[in-house]
């Protein structure tokens, strides 16, 4: 008996937790980093939406269902969830259809799919099934993946990132394109291949130029030189740049960044909130998130190692690296090192699904991770 | 392909998943420290550029224009105020098109359809962020019109500011002049910081000649505006600080300016074209500065529409002309008692001696007929008789004895052919000639009839309203002379204090011997007496009027021709002179008064110049005192002057 009972409320406490924990096939390292950054986010989101606690409560119920869903989702036993992975792909891939077809114009783009019950965007499975499919597709075969294999994967992956660009969703395209290479990088694909195919993605860029819609050639232009355009498309760069710098190390207080509280910030609670944080909370406030991002990932992948087959091994591991595609895009577009993309700050920024879709990934990572000692190899 | 050939090496794969996870793993770390060098350079290294950048986002400078000081007469009555007035303003950088909306603004009525093109370019030569108003002044029913349009506008609303207001209206407009809107043309010459949210800027007049004194200073306030450029009052939970510099209102003025003597004078001039100047002789101070006909300042001040201002500027009796100032007339005979003064100080003539007037003059040696105006002649004639009946034809020969030259130097001394001084600009200079003169202007030599009629001021000799008043009060003063003024006054808008200004004296008259003052004197009090030439209107005045009647020619007759009013255009008909000052013996007022085309000096000016005494003198301020009748003894003769 290690504790008696004169030991510690803490002590007792802390036993209880960890009993939790396991039974609920949860990875407390893990989520006590999401926790950290849900709570700064939350934190921040307050002053980013000018006090509005309707927004801010909004906010909260959309991260309880999220949490709701990791939860649920860490129960599922990984055999169910790898079984499951063609099915979501297939129904994933029959709603972008859908969405392309007859989807009802949100936000001036063809994303949602209204279901009468929930209005949903199939994009945002996509970014969970496509990463899994392609597991599925490599957990039989043997590793690294042969040509063909790469082949039959791509295609896997263009399909919905195509159909979702054409919506056209370019943030969304790149995420869910991004998971499901990743899987490719991490099955070993051959660093030969690696270098023909990005040297083949360069190629292709006046090809890509060719098929862009104008505000998306606009977005590349203006990242080229913001100054070209400082009221228009070039606006966004340049003011939440001004809001970074001007926060100096330390911020100029929370609530009280004249960018961010005066509007001179668009999207100042959504894609733009990096730079609320840069303004208000300053350069240690932003160091401080990457940090609480780092852990993240470095927990996240260090599950993925621990993995006990190739399933779970690619599909966590490609989900850790997903979130960090969502962090770097996202600060790197903000603080003007990378073109502005619609890419949110991961569990930080106000609305979207993307929230529920990263909790929900988590989720499916505890569950491959946490059940391994019941399932055995 | 799976069948076989290759198989699962579950410990090869878990290897090669290993090292592309911690390839991953450090690339990861590496991009992200690249996030973090750009925001270190962002925040530390650049941190100055980009605050400066912000600051300059938030702030801006909102202008806090200075009320414009009042002016009073020497009642304490205010006669130019400001008034609050609902005024239609645009802000550049907020609208869209600009030429668009002003057409539209012109379509509702709203905004004059002729100054659109004006109002365009003085848009353009303003600042962005500064509000240019569009319109002065909005009545009830364009208020109405322009609130149910008002979101067809943005960046146009209505402001309530204060404007100038007249509460005489047209009385007095010549000295006080008016205030308008700025134009394309001030803005060349103007402190813009000061005149930043002020609308209306001096003209003409007062207004304009004390604008700096009126105007004050513009004082700013920094405001916190959002990104929309709106105002707002606090920056998250903290208040922030801003600066404010409060505007410092203009000054008043005090004129020396009666406005009941100011009414006498325009009633007495109403349905005429002329102009009064009274001033008093001991200070210079202008009590009564009229020009008639006149016109209502409060139309400029609330936006003159360029049809009312056409029918202003072509109106044949040119309202907009300032007479008193800029209209240069031929004096007539009100220079009379100035050459007899030049005549004594230069000691070519007895007073006391007579001339014969035989009712015409030749000169040495010629055989050409200066005529007098009375045909018969006044007979025996000594230096106040002449005066007092006007004679001509001894003036005739005190002038050609005299010489242009002496003639130039005397008449210049009493302020002729230069500008007074006055305190109000626009002053024309009028023309006294000399031989110099001629010959530059008309590469002419002077001759000796050139001299003779300027002796009853006409020829060349031009002079202004403010001349003769001014000459009229440097004989009153005995030679002492102050420069004509209107203001009197200021009175500091910070402190309170009120300066009075000391007058401005002018060089002294010193004759050689100071009686001669009263030899001229005399003369002029005896145009007043029986027999002289203002003795009707002057009649059972219980002070006594030193006076000089002129009637100018501005139609020239030939040799043989006889003048006949009712057969000359009205136009060309005589002006009507008169000079005067009371009470003779310590005067308080000189007077001089011009009635275009009125015809005789006597019968015209001077009644116009005895209301003014009276009412200055004996506080006769009735408005609806009828006028003296006029009780000439016959029609006037036929005249070439008197």
């Amino acid at each position: 008996m290690l504790f008696t009972d004169t030991q510690s409320q803490a002590g007792r406490t802390l036993t209880a937790t960890g009993w939790l924990l396991r039974r609920l096939h949860l990875d407390g390292p893990l989520l006590a980093a999401l926790g950290a950054v849900v709570a700064f986010g939350l934190f921040v989101l307050y002053s980013a939406t000018g006090e509005n606690l309707g927004q801010w409560l909004s906010q909260l119920e959309r991260l309880a269902l999220a949490m709701a869903a990791l939860v649920a989702l860490a129960q599922v036993p990984p055999a169910w969830l790898r079984r499951i992975s063609p099915l979501l792909y297939g129904v994933g891939v029959v709603l972008l259809v859908a969405v392309a077809v007859h989807g009802s114009v949100g936000n001036g783009a063809q994303r949602w799919l209204d279901l009468k019950v929930v209005r949903f965007q199939p994009s945002e499975i996509m970014k969970l099934a496509v990463p899994m499919m392609c597991a599925w597709y490599l957990h039989e075969r043997p590793l690294p993946p042969s040509l063909r294999d790469v082949a039959v994967l791509l295609a896997l992956i263009l399909v919905p990132s195509l159909l979702i660009a054409k919506q056209p969703d370019l943030g969304t395209a790149l995420l869910v394109a991004s998971a499901g290479l990743l899987v490719l990088f991490l099955a070993g694909m051959s660093t030969l291949v690696i270098v023909l195919g990005l040297a083949a993605v360069g190629a292709a860029v006046p090809v890509a130029w060719h098929f862009m819609h104008d505000y998306q050639r606009q977005r590349v232009l203006t990242f080229i030189d913001p100054s070209t355009d400082p009221l228009g498309a070039g606006y966004h760069s340049i003011q939440s740049q001004i809001a970074i710098g001007s926060g100096g190390i330390f911020g100029k207080g929370w609530m009280n960044g004249s960018q961010a509280q005066l509007e001179f910030l668009p999207e100042r609670s959504t894609d733009f909130i990096f730079a609320v944080i840069g303004e208000e909370l300053g350069l240690l406030g932003q160091v401080f998130l990457i940090t609480l991002y780092m852990i993240v990932i470095g927990r996240a992948l260090y599950m993925a190692s621990e993995a006990q087959n190739t399933y779970a091994r690619l599909v966590c591991g490609s989900f850790a690296l997903t979130f960090f595609v969502y962090a770097f895009v996202n600060t790197g577009m903000v603080s003007g090192i990378l073109p502005v993309v619609g890419v949110p700050l991961p569990l930080v920024s106000y609305g979207g699904t993307a929230m529920v879709t990263l909790l929900a990934s988590f989720g499916v990572l505890m569950s491959l991770n946490r059940h391994r000692k019941l399932v055995g190899a | 392909m799976r069948r076989g050939v290759r198989i699962k090496d579950h410990w090869n794969e878990q290897r090669l998943f290993s090292g592309r996870t911690l390839f991953a793993g450090i690339a990861t770390a590496l991009l992200l420290l690249v996030v973090i060098g750009r925001l270190f350079t962002l925040q530390v290294l650049r941190h100055e550029y980009y605050a400066d950048l912000s600051q300059g986002n938030r702030v801006r400078l909102e202008p806090l224009p200075p009320d414009r000081g009042l002016i009073y007469d020497s009642n304490g009555t205010v006669i130019a105020e400001n008034t609050p007035a609902y005024q239609l303003e645009l802000t550049p950088e907020q609208v869209p098109d600009v030429p668009d909306t002003l057409q539209r603004l012109a379509t509702l009525g709203l905004v004059d359809a002729e100054q659109v093109p004006a109002l365009t370019r003085l848009i353009r030569s303003g600042r962005k962020f500064q509000a240019i108003p569009l319109r002065l002044s909005l009545s009830d029913a364009d208020m109405a019109v322009f609130s149910v349009h008002q979101y067809e506008f943005p960046g146009v609303e209505i402001q309530t500011r204060l404007a100038r207001w007249y509460p005489f209206g047209n009385e007095g407009v010549h000295a006080l002049g008016y205030v308008a809107a700025i134009s394309e043309d001030d803005l060349q010459h103007i402190d813009r910081d000061q005149y930043a949210g002020s609308a209306l800027i001096g003209k003409i007049g007062l207004e304009s000649a004390y604008e700096q004194q009126l105007h004050g200073s513009a004082g700013h306030r920094q405001v916190l505006v959002n990104a929309q450029g709106r105002r707002v009052d606090r920056l998250g939970t903290t208040p922030v600080r801003l600066e404010t510099l409060p505007p410092r209102a203009g000054n008043d003025l005090f004129l020396g300016l009666d406005m009941r003597v100011q009414h006498i004078a325009e009633e007495a001039l109403a349905g005429k074209r002329g102009a009064v100047v009274a001033i008093q002789p001991e200070t210079g101070d202008i009590v009564a500065l009229a020009s008639v006909p006149t016109y209502d300042p409060n139309k400029f001040t609330r936006g003159i529409s360029g049809r009312e201002y056409a029918v202003l500027r072509d109106d044949i009796d040119r309202p907009l002309f300032n007479r008193a100032l800029r209209g240069t007339y031929p004096p007539g005979s009100t220079v009379k008692p100035m050459m007899a003064l030049a005549g004594l100080e230069y000691g070519v003539i007895d007073p006391n001696a007579t001339r014969l007037c035989q009712g015409y003059y030749t000169l040495p040696g010629s055989t050409h007929h200066y005529r007098d105006w009375k045909k018969e002649g006044h007979g025996a004639v000594d230096m106040r008789r002449a005066i007092a009946t006007s004679c001509d034809v001894y003036f005739y020969g005190l002038a050609e004895v005299l010489g242009i030259d002496r003639v130039h130097d005397a008449m210049t001394t009493l302020g002729f052919g230069k500008p007074t001084g006055v305190d109000v600009g626009g002053e024309r200079a009028g023309l006294m000639p000399s031989q110099a003169w001629k010959m530059q202007t008309y590469k002419q030599q002077w001759y000796p009839g050139d001299t003779v009629i300027v002796g009853i001021g006409q020829g060349y000799l031009l002079a202004t309203p403010i001349q003769l008043a001014h000459a009229a009060a440097v004989i009153a003063a005995r030679g002492r002379s102050f420069r004509p003024r209107l203001v009197t006054a200021v009175r500091d808008a910070t402190t309170g204090r009120v300066t009075k200004l000391a007058p401005v004296a002018e060089t002294p008259l010193v004759l050689k011997d100071p009686g001669m003052w009263d030899i001229v004197v005399q003369g002029m009090e005896m145009v007043t007496e029986a027999g002289g030439t203002a003795v009707a209107a002057t009649r059972g005045a219980p002070y006594r009027i030193a006076a000089k009647t002129g009637t100018a020619q501005v139609f020239s007759l030939g040799q043989n021709e006889k003048y006949n009013a009712s057969q000359v255009s009205e136009r060309l008909r005589d002006h009507a002179l008169f000079i005067a000052f009371a009470p003779a013996d310590a005067p308080k007022l000189a007077i001089a008064v011009l009635v275009e085309n009125g015809g005789h000096g006597g019968s015209v000016a001077a009644p116009i110049a005895r209301r003014i005494f009276d009412a200055y003198l004996l506080g006769k301020y009735d408005a609806d005192t009828p006028a003296p009748p006029p009780a000439l003894p016959a029609t006037p003769p036929p005249t070439v002057d008197h």
